[in-house]
């Protein structure tokens, strides 16, 4: 299918796991975004097209799709910074089942929120008074560096550990539980660190860094799996883990 | 789903973590190979002076270079993974890794230039 020069060609990917790509003219126009063009198809050409969005500046993270065998978040991806040609291909993530078009299903991704212990468990009441944590100590610096996580899936997508074992908790789960793990006011270590060793845990990390160079975030979650890795080890010589 | 979905296997760092792989399973086809040879020495060191005489041959130096590549390549790749898993993380990954081609690269060029 040939464009004219104001019109991009863009294949979405249709259906479920046994879907394919179909091509759709679309007009360019500027500063559009990847996400105004699937929404351009579904309310000009075809309305039953399914995909995710909500808030529109990259802070729900729940319009992460494959542009160009790519993870992105496509409301803050411009078209015109990533084009190569006349052509974008657009599916759902990858590494999640698909539920229909351009729509991954999430609940693998967030159950392993929960398999990593990624859930706060606080050491203290409400009826106390609030902990003091000092900006520049070591812990709270480590767990900044990790924090601002939209939950998009992108980093999930971009892992080719998580291609190779399913089970496997993935960057963004590990990088929550890192992010506890260095939180003062949490009592959840003990059982964190037991979670997050397991055979499907840290140590199935490549250390490809692909997670970092996808995170819209700029977080690297690379490093924080790293420190998980030094963590349970610590853990495991000084008999608090076993083998 | 189509060719294009794997776009981060174009990344440096996934291409050294593949030849990462690629070298380790390369040196490790060549270890048994390397015994075997070794062996020729027991019961009379004939069979190995007459392989160590065919070592000599332009095209088998040229692959003992080769070998020279894959195993620094994999020593330094190695390390560069300890480095990350074992203490507080650096930056600039791509640049290390890099580095390690070059230098690998490098003690390959030195080797066949001290044979040649």
């Amino acid at each position: 299918m040939g464009s004219a020069p104001d019109e991009l060609e863009v294949s979405l990917w249709r259906g479920g796991e046994a879907g394919r790509y179909e091509a759709y003219r679309v007009p360019l126009k500027e500063n559009q975004t990847v996400l105004d063009l699937v929404t351009w198809i579904q309310r000009y050409l075809d309305p039953t097209l399914s995909y995710r969005f909500a808030c529109r500046v990259g802070m729900c993270g729940s319009c992460a799709m494959t542009v160009d065998g790519r993870p992105r978040w496509t409301c803050r991806t411009l078209v015109a910074k990533i084009l190569k040609g006349r052509r974008l291909e657009i599916g759902p993530l990858q590494n999640l089942p698909v539920i229909k078009d351009l729509a991954a299903d999430m609940r693998p991704f967030f159950e392993k929120w929960q398999r990593a212990k990624g859930v706060f468990a606080p050491s203290q009441t409400r009826r106390e008074a609030p902990a003091k944590i000092p900006p520049q100590s070591a812990l709270r610096i480590a767990a900044d560096a990790a924090i601002e996580c939209i939950n998009c899936g992108i980093c999930y997508a971009a892992c080719d550990s998580v291609r190779w074992n399913r089970d496997y908790l993935g960057p963004a789960a590990l990088n929550r539980a890192w992010t506890l793990l260095n939180d003062a006011r949490d009592k959840g270590n003990a059982e964190r660190l037991r979670a997050v060793s397991g055979k499907d845990g840290c140590h199935n990390c490549h250390s490809h860094q692909s997670c970092e160079r996808h995170c819209p975030k700029a977080l690297n979650p690379t490093a924080s799996i790293a420190g998980l890795k030094r963590k349970t080890l610590e853990a495991y010589l000084t008999g608090r883990i076993a083998g | 789903m189509s060719a294009r979905t794997l776009g981060h296997r174009r990344d440096p760092l996934w291409l050294a973590a593949l030849l990462h792989r690629l070298s380790g399973v390369a040196l490790a086809a060549f270890l048994p190979v390397h015994f075997l040879v070794l062996g020729l020495a027991i019961g009379g060191g004939g069979r190995l002076e007459g392989f160590l005489r065919w070592s000599e041959e332009p095209l088998v130096r040229l692959a003992e270079g080769g070998l020279v590549f894959l195993f620094t390549l994999h020593l330094l790749g190695g390390l560069r993974l300890l480095w990350i898993e074992n203490f507080p993380w650096r930056g600039g990954q791509t640049g290390i890794a890099l580095l390690a081609a070059l230098v690998s690269a490098a003690a390959a060029f030195f080797f066949l230039l001290i044979l040649f």
